[in-house]
């Protein structure tokens, strides 16, 4: 690491400082942004996710070093954290921090994204189920019902064994086409109650087409559920994007995730547990923070807690 | 005297049949059976009756807006809007008078308005569905309804959202809403019973302005009689999913022909009620209430609460006898000497 790179990471963890102050000052404003943050976890939760969003952008500039970059085959293999190599090198001396960073992006993405795929199509099929009813919703819920049995990571398995390296956006489709069953229910029985609410009657009174009801009136008032099984998703997601990596099938070496980092040093975990270690606490933290700003999101969202 | 040839009405209802089917299938609900009546262009018809007697179900099927399952309206039911039958229109058909031609207010202010968008956005909508505007225009034509409506400030009253505005003021924005298309018929469900009585005065005055400056017929659905008083030309009053009277306001207040009528007349409270007319100062009311839409009485429906019930009315049901222009579902029509009352009605308020 030189001077560069440690000014760009202390920038990066004011920034995200910076980040949480600002929301926090503005959700002051509303009863539920002060449930938010009377979360214990809340605040330290939405650091930490900042943080590593902030790294995962500025990846090249906290990062010494090219992720591919072998430094040193032959005499820089499990080079234990230094000055020069703070989380030390892999067993293919790779720099762990450089994998880490640019890892960061390709974790943090995959989850979001596949996150953003299952939680559309989550929306769409649990709104057409609950709005349309009769033989609409019959069909959709046992098509759900048979998702929900299935194992997934099976599944996953299954299908990410077709390829022999899978593209990044074939595996967030993949992922994202596996999660969206539980989503759908939450948005079914949400949309059952709000198809009853006056104010859709009024606007089907008003002429509207039924696609027009569900997307301007129906989705928004059932926006809260949807937001915190997305956040409460994202980890799960990461969590099984590493699992796939660590087995070989998910995320193709060279390219840096955080579940093939711990794959490529878990065979060394006896003489250098570093290469694995880190990957594996940036998961663990990411995952909890994520859990955490759910968590909480559930309780700022939640509208009968508004009397309390 | 003769009378110029009427218009033809604007709105025929036929012989409408909305059924209910019950949860586990162990009977029909007939909420509303077998209702026929006309709104003429450009005048007021006042629907009454209490709760449960058919009115909302009438409304709600008129924009077939009925819930199905569990309900749907019976084939042979007619509901004939400017000569096209509203039962057999296709949805896309079926969209373009809903909202544009037939508009609706309903009876809660508090939950009929999405707590998501701003008023303006939600006066717009029927704009931008039926005609297509702009944003822009969209937005310019709510301040002006909102102005229309006679909410001050409408240029920042525009983008509030409803849980900034009060009651009466939501029940203007509902009216805004259902006026932007210029509807030629208004159906207003109870639009005045979450209301203050100050505010209700208000909100019936907007809408009898806001008709006779647009020249729109009202349907005005209400189960209060001095609501009807005020506003209505004809009253249609409902028993028991049926039409029972059909009469114009100052016939129907001066000389009510059914016993149900008579009942909703002298329940209301009056100020002026002398002591001859309630012996102990007490508000009359009717006996029982109605009875579920599963199963009807047998007979006249309202035998079981009328004072003047005889085996007939038991036995057989009476269909609506015609009187003048006045016409009422009941025996003492065919057998007047009869009406020998056990319980005097009081004179009715004049209209």
């Amino acid at each position: 690491m030189n001077i560069w790179n440690w000014v760009a990471l202390s920038g990066a963890a004011v920034l995200a400082l910076i980040v949480v102050g600002a929301v926090r000052r503005r959700a002051g404003a509303s009863a539920s942004g002060r449930r938010f943050f009377r979360h214990p976890t809340a605040a330290p939760g939405l650091f930490v996710l900042t943080f590593f969003v902030m790294v995962a952008l500025a990846a090249p500039l906290v990062a010494p070093f090219q992720p591919y970059e072998q430094i040193d085959v032959d005499h820089l293999q499990n080079h234990a954290p230094s000055t020069r190599y703070i989380l030390g090198t892999d067993p293919l001396s790779r720099d762990v921090w450089s994998r880490l960073a640019h890892g960061a992006r390709i974790s943090l993405g995959i989850g979001a994204l596949a996150m953003f795929v299952a939680v559309t199509i989550g929306a769409a099929v649990g709104a057409t189920a609950g709005y349309f009813r009769r033989w609409v919703d019959t069909a959709l819920m046992r098509l759900v019902d048979v998702g929900l049995a299935m194992p997934r990571i099976f599944a996953l398995l299954v299908v990410v064994a077709l390829w022999d390296r899978i593209a990044v956006p074939v595996l967030v489709l993949v992922i994202g086409l596996t999660g969206w069953f539980a989503t759908s229910r939450l948005v079914r029985a949400e949309v059952l109650s709000l198809r009853e609410r006056e104010y859709v009657a009024a606007a089907r009174a008003l002429g509207a087409r039924p696609s027009r009801v569900i997307v301007r009136h129906v989705l928004p008032n059932a926006a809260a559920p949807i937001i915190v099984s997305a956040a409460l998703g994202i980890g799960n997601v990461m969590l099984l994007e590493a699992g796939l990596s660590f087995l070989g099938m998910g995320v193709p070496s060279p390219a840096p995730s955080w579940g093939n980092m711990i794959a490529d040093g878990w065979s060394k975990m006896a003489v250098a547990p570093w290469s694995a270690t880190f990957p594996g606490l940036a998961i663990s933290l990411v995952v909890m923070a994520l859990n955490a700003v759910g968590d909480a999101l559930r309780d700022a969202l939640d509208p009968r807690k508004e009397a309390v | 005297m003769t009378e110029p040839p009427e218009p033809p009405p604007l709105l025929r209802v036929r012989d409408l049949k909305t059924y209910f089917v019950t949860e586990q299938g162990s009977g029909t609900a007939r909420a509303v059976d077998g209702v026929s009546f006309d709104v003429r262009p450009g005048e007021t018809l006042g629907i009454v009756g209490e709760s449960g007697c058919g009115k909302t179900v009438t409304s709600l099927s008129i924009l077939r807006l009925i819930p199905e399952p569990p309900g749907h309206i019976r084939p042979g039911s007619f509901i004939e809007f400017e000569g096209r039958n509203i039962l057999t229109l296709e949805p896309k058909e079926l969209r373009a008078v809903r909202g544009n031609q037939i508009a609706m207010i309903f009876q809660e202010p508090m939950t009929s308005l999405n707590p998501v968008f701003t008023v303006g956005d939600q006066i717009a909508e029927a704009a931008i569905v039926h005609q297509h505007l702009s944003r822009a225009a969209a937005r310019r034509r709510a301040i002006e309804m909102l102005q229309l409506v006679g909410i001050p400030d409408p240029e920042e009253r525009v983008d509030h959202y409803p849980h900034q505005m009060s009651g009466g003021m939501r029940q203007r924005v509902m009216i805004a809403m259902a006026l932007v298309c210029h509807p030629k018929l208004l159906i207003a469900d109870e639009p005045t019973t979450a209301l203050d009585v100050t505010i209700q005065a208000q909100i019936l005055e907007l809408l009898e302005r806001l008709q006779a400056e647009l020249g729109m017929a009202v349907m005005l659905i209400t189960h209060d009689l001095g609501v009807v008083a005020g506003t209505a030309d004809r009253v249609v009053v409902m028993y028991a999913g049926q039409v029972v009277e059909q009469a114009s306001t100052v016939e129907l207040f001066a000389r009510p022909l059914h016993p149900y009528t008579e009942g909703l007349l002298a329940s209301v409270p009056r100020l002026d009620a002398s002591q001859q007319d309630r012996p102990r100062g007490r508000l009359h009311s009717i006996p029982g209430q109605v009875p579920a839409a599963t199963a009807w009485p047998d007979g006249c429906r309202f035998h079981p609460r009328c004072p003047y019930a005889w085996d007939r009315c038991r036995a057989e049901e009476p269909p609506l006898l015609e009187s003048g222009a006045h016409t009422a579902r009941c025996w003492l029509l065919a057998e007047p000497q009869r009406r020998s009352s056990p319980v005097p009605p009081p004179p009715p308020p004049p209209p």
